[in-house]
């Protein structure tokens, strides 16, 4: 099987003024795979997300390359071969279009179809997602839909045009467990249907468990781990994974104290000399706080970590 | 005649109601707490989980059922009546920049409860301030920091420090962890374990995450569509 990189990113950078959100960030996105971005607030995974559509925020500077298939044009691919599934779903869809004349409309953006034909599309489309009785649904304003009926029509939206990559912002921040396995099991219908790569990007590790193939770990706008899911989340090998992995309740015995890591994630522009994540680091040393670590292969991944090498278990350290 | 039982549950809810209008949020739901035992509220969004805590709190008055609390029956007391008992049973919500006010510093939003309870000398306030953030895991220092100026987690245990200076016997606990980063959380959560070993405080411990749930609470009432559909302990 090849692995030809749908997406690459090399050596992204975001910034706003000197203050630099995304620090350096090189991976690939491999054809019909789900890659998560996972990180927690403040450590770039959204801006990264946005930089891969080409829709960084006014006032700020990218650095690095994005390439799809080649391309290095992603505004222009936006919509057609890359598409958004944004975090709020209402605010996603015009209130005073009907849905299915979005979808026609964004069908007819990218493809010269009739509108018959785009708005045949925008049906089944919306069908597919599984919206009941789609071709009278499709004539509602999205004030008429339910916030699940919203939700999958904005990922009707987004896999209409049977893009390469579909990327999805914390699609399910805002939901309560049901409802957010219903929107991660459509996400993936729709992705296989589609032939599509997803990029996930989210908070929520067991989100990450359950639903990817590869997750790159950020801090501070860096990647702190980049490997296949099973073998990153089951055997971290840098000490933020580990951390973060061992501070969440898991099922087994009752905790009353759960193993926490001090302080909080650095605020963008308030980082020293030094790795990132040194000063809650219960395993920091000397090098760790004079020197950022570089990625690099150990093993099945990459780990940026200067211990990388003496700490094959780092989880152990944290129990 | 006999002398009523000396012992009674800290908080005994019973037949709870409470309606917007013609949807009833909470649908005749009955629980009881102890002092230094963790209830847990779990159940979907709009099961009626954030309506019992108000209701509880008296907050929002419900429109049917008994609340009592240290013995006392709330629902028919006047807001007067209420005034003395509310610093002992205090609310922390999800959103931890939304419970102070913005323009306060954290020494003054600590300091309030204790002024409005009688409880300010100036000989002994400030340190008492200061004695409150120690407690909650913040250097003192962040006492002259406005909440924008805190992280997440910071501004959460600003907002635990300001509900102690009540010195309070019930928290109600609206989502306290939810929008914290996970690696901030767990730290919040162990606080919250060890005040309440340390008080003896009741925790009515509102929370959709079932992970958290197991691992915090002593008891759990499932929630769905306002009604308590069941126990587990």
């Amino acid at each position: 099987m090849s692995h030809e990189a749908l997406l690459s990113v090399r050596d992204l950078r975001v910034a706003f003024g000197p203050v630099e959100a995304v620090r350096g960030l090189s991976f690939d996105v491999r054809e019909r795979e789900v890659f998560a971005l996972v990180g927690e607030s403040g450590a770039g995974k959204s801006l990264t997300a946005r930089a891969l559509l080409g829709m960084v925020p006014r006032g700020a500077t990218t650095g690095g390359g994005v390439r799809l298939r080649g391309s290095a044009d992603l505004a222009a691919e936006r919509g057609r071969r890359i598409t958004l599934v944004p975090q709020d779903a209402l605010s996603a869809l015009s209130p005073v279009h009907p849905v299915g004349d979005q979808l026609a409309a964004a069908v007819r953006s990218v493809r010269g179809l009739s509108r018959g034909r785009a708005r045949a599309l925008a049906v089944a489309a919306l069908d597919r997602v599984g919206i009941p009785d789609a071709a009278r649904r499709a004539r509602a304003y999205p004030h008429e839909y339910s916030g699940g009926m919203r939700q999958r029509a904005v990922i009707a939206m987004a896999t209409v045009n049977e893009p390469d990559v579909v990327v999805a912002d914390e699609p399910t921040t805002a939901l309560d467990e049901e409802r957010r396995e219903q929107v991660l099991r459509v996400l993936a219908e729709q992705r296989e249907a589609v032939g599509a790569a997803l990029v996930l990007v989210t908070h929520d590790l067991e989100v990450v468990r359950e639903h990817a193939d590869r997750v790159l770990v950020m801090y501070a706008g860096r990647a702190a781990e980049l490997g296949p899911v099973r073998q990153v989340l089951g055997r971290p090998r840098a000490p933020y994974t580990a951390g973060l992995l061992a501070s969440l309740p898991q099922d087994g015995p009752r905790l009353r104290r759960l193993p926490a890591l001090p302080g909080s994630p650095p605020a963008p522009g308030a980082l020293g000399p030094g790795c990132a994540f040194a000063p809650r680091c219960p395993l920091a040393t000397g090098p760790c706080h004079d020197r950022e670590p570089e990625a690099r292969a150990v093993d099945d991944r990459l780990v940026a970590c200067h211990h990388a090498d003496d700490l094959s278990d780092p989880l152990r350290e944290f129990a | 005649m006999n002398h009523p039982p000396a012992h009674h549950p800290l908080l005994e809810v019973r037949d709870l109601v409470v309606r917007y209008g013609p949807v009833t949020a909470v649908d005749r739901l009955s629980f009881t707490l102890d002092a230094g035992e963790t209830l847990a509220l779990n159940g979907p969004s709009g099961s009626g989980k954030s309506s019992t805590a108000l209701a509880v709190l008296q907050l929002r008055r419900p429109d049917g059922g008994t609340v009592r609390f240290e013995g006392r029956e709330l629902t028919t007391l006047t807001e007067r009546e209420l005034r003395p008992l509310r610093p002992r049973m205090q609310p922390v919500f999800q959103d931890p920049y939304g419970s102070l006010n913005p323009r306060h510093r954290v020494r003054d939003a600590v300091a309030e409860p204790l002024k409005v309870r009688g409880a300010w000398h100036r000989s002994d306030g400030p340190a008492r301030v200061a004695e409150l953030l120690d407690r909650v895991g913040l250097d003192p220092s962040y006492g002259d920091r406005r909440p924008h100026e805190l992280s997440g987690g910071q501004c959460q245990r600003a907002g635990i420090a300001r509900a102690l200076a009540s010195e309070p016997r019930l928290l109600v606990l609206d989502e306290p962890v939810s929008a914290l980063d996970a690696s901030v959380r767990a730290g919040v959560l162990n606080l919250l374990s060890d005040l309440q070993d340390e008080f003896g405080l009741g925790y009515l411990f509102i929370c959709h995450d079932r992970a958290v749930v197991r691992h915090f609470a002593d008891r759990v009432v499932e929630l769905r569509d306002g009604a308590g559909a069941g126990r587990v302990t």
